[in-house]
């Protein structure tokens, strides 16, 4: 049975993207059939971080037009052949977006991939809502500071009123991924703590992913960082939170940088 | 012993509920049309627009903002006061007209205005036929941007009110978890309601429309149990630990 898991966070640049095609490219690694799609239309972003921006012919809104067919604008990753990308347009916006055109389009990705993932945009209108509408599960990317759990608790008031899940009833599985964690500025205050985000937003937790350089270098060479550097402390930790995603049991914990020995004699954060 | 800490009333600000049931004209095209039948109708019940608040919707029709103006203004000559508009867009009205409504909720009792001229031309509204409930219990954290109105009495969050969320009762409000948000008991006029809460982190408290702020309290309540409730007219705030 296909799962449609959107990444989702209300607050703008908390790690959504990264996220999708970190997770994306994780499940691909282990075998997975999984499609990544970008619901940011007119800010597209996802084809960036996945390194697909030179081969984009049609898109998301293309499909649900009409225009092209969903086989046309899926676009393989050529790291892992089991990774697609459906791209969102850049040259619209997502009043272009109908609801029965994504739920065709989820429909038909359902029948092909075990994993439909949907990168939502920042915001609770149009785009964000309808990023949700269709998902069995949520990933609400959650950045350790104030605005962001307060915006991540309205995302969550969402998910329980306006998925289809949700109005039909029934509960949608929702976990949060805590992303940009730094643990020396938690313990000086600087930065709330893991069990202060958790019990504010009371659902359960998917993963610490720590603030690293190693995101941003990922996605400037266009691949997910589970790839371009899987034993970052980053990758690590998005590894360990799609085996969780899967139903295995890892523990928790905050993956810290792996310090080489040059570092330790020179006292900086891994490279 | 409750260490009860009264604190000056604050200016003469009050936030009042008020409920009132308002009878809905939803008019249909063409619009001389209905005006006719509205007026073979009130021909025989000539009184009975008198005293009633009217709400307009407008969602059958598609009228310009002088056209919306017009029918108000043929409306009034037939004595019916329209006090409010619903099924319209607000950004496309100017302040002449009456505001835009959009939370109003279907209410028990309606009217019958009859075309045959035996009814004296008064009408009664048919009580609520079934008993409402008088207490609103939610077993779930109530999150930001959710607002929970309940006039009819108590309610009772087993779970966190988030930051960004209020809770307004015409009862008291009991929260069994953290109060992050805004909580207004006695909403509709009832001095002797109170709030309880296992850790006061509140943005607002209001009893009665009387109301403090984050910044009014004391800091000493703050992430403590607590409760409140009203002395002549003054919020009481007390530590229940």
């Amino acid at each position: 049975m296909a799962k449609v898991l959107v990444v989702t966070s209300g607050k703008g640049g908390v790690g959504k993207t990264t996220t999708t095609a970190a997770l994306g490219a994780a499940l691909a690694q282990a075998g997975q059939k999984v499609a990544v799609v970008d619901f940011d239309v007119g800010l597209r972003n996802l084809d960036l971080v996945m390194g697909a921006e030179r081969r984009v012919v049609f898109d998301l809104v293309n499909v649900i037009q009409g225009t092209a067919k969903l086989s046309q604008a899926l676009i393989r990753d050529k790291r892992l052949e089991t990774l697609w990308l459906l791209p969102a347009s850049q040259t619209r916006d997502k009043d272009a977006l109908t609801e029965e055109g994504v739920a065709s389009v989820i429909q038909e990705l359902r029948g092909r991939f075990d994993w439909v993932i949907c990168d939502s945009p920042a915001g609770i209108e149009r785009g964000a809502t309808l990023a949700m509408r269709f998902a069995d599960t949520a990933v609400i990317v959650t950045n350790p500071e104030v605005s962001s759990v307060r915006d991540s608790d309205r995302i969550i008031g969402l998910l329980d009123s306006k998925t289809e899940k949700a109005e039909k009833g029934q509960r949608i599985d929702k976990h949060v991924l805590i992303t940009r964690y730094d643990a020396q500025r938690a313990a000086r205050g600087e930065m709330l703590n893991i069990e202060d985000v958790l019990e504010i937003l009371s659902t359960p937790l998917l993963g610490i992913i720590p603030e690293s350089e190693d995101v941003l270098r990922a996605s400037n060479v266009g691949s997910p960082v589970t790839i371009s550097n899987a034993t970052s402390a980053p990758a690590r930790a998005y590894l360990d939170a799609a085996r969780r995603l899967k139903g295995d049991d890892v523990p928790m914990n905050i993956p810290s940088e792996r310090k080489g020995l040059f570092d330790k004699l020179f006292g900086r954060r891994a490279a | 012993m409750t260490n009860a800490i009264a604190v000056r009333p604050q200016g003469a600000m009050r936030l009042h509920g008020r409920s009132i049931m308002a009878f809905v004209l939803a008019p249909t095209a063409p619009i001389t049309d209905w005006l006719r039948e509205l007026d073979k109708r009130t021909g025989t019940s000539p009184a009975f627009f008198v005293g009633r608040p009217i709400i307009l919707d407008l969602q059958a029709l598609t009228l310009e903002e002088t056209q919306i103006g017009e029918l108000i203004t043929q409306l009034g000559e037939r004595g019916v006061r329209v006090m409010a508009l619903e099924g319209i867009d607000a950004d496309q009205l100017g302040a002449s007209l009456p505001p835009v409504l959009k939370r109003g909720r279907p209410s028990a009792g309606d009217a019958l205005l009859s075309a045959s001229s035996s009814h004296n031309g008064v009408a009664t509204a048919r009580p609520p036929r079934r008993q409402e409930p008088s207490s609103l219990l939610i077993d779930s954290p109530i999150r930001s941007g959710q607002s929970v109105i309940f006039p009819n009495g108590d309610v009772t969050v087993l779970g966190p009110v988030a930051s960004g969320a209020e809770v307004v009762a015409g009862g008291s409000i009991h929260i069994y978890g953290a109060l992050r948000g805004r909580a207004m008991a006695g909403s509709m006029g009832n001095a002797r309601a109170r709030i309880f809460c296992s850790k006061n982190e509140a943005e607002l408290i209001s009893i009665d429309g009387y109301y403090r702020t984050a910044e009014e309290m004391d800091a000493s309540l703050r992430s403590r149990p607590t409760q409140c409730w009203l002395e002549n007219r003054v919020l009481a705030i007390a530590a229940l630990d």
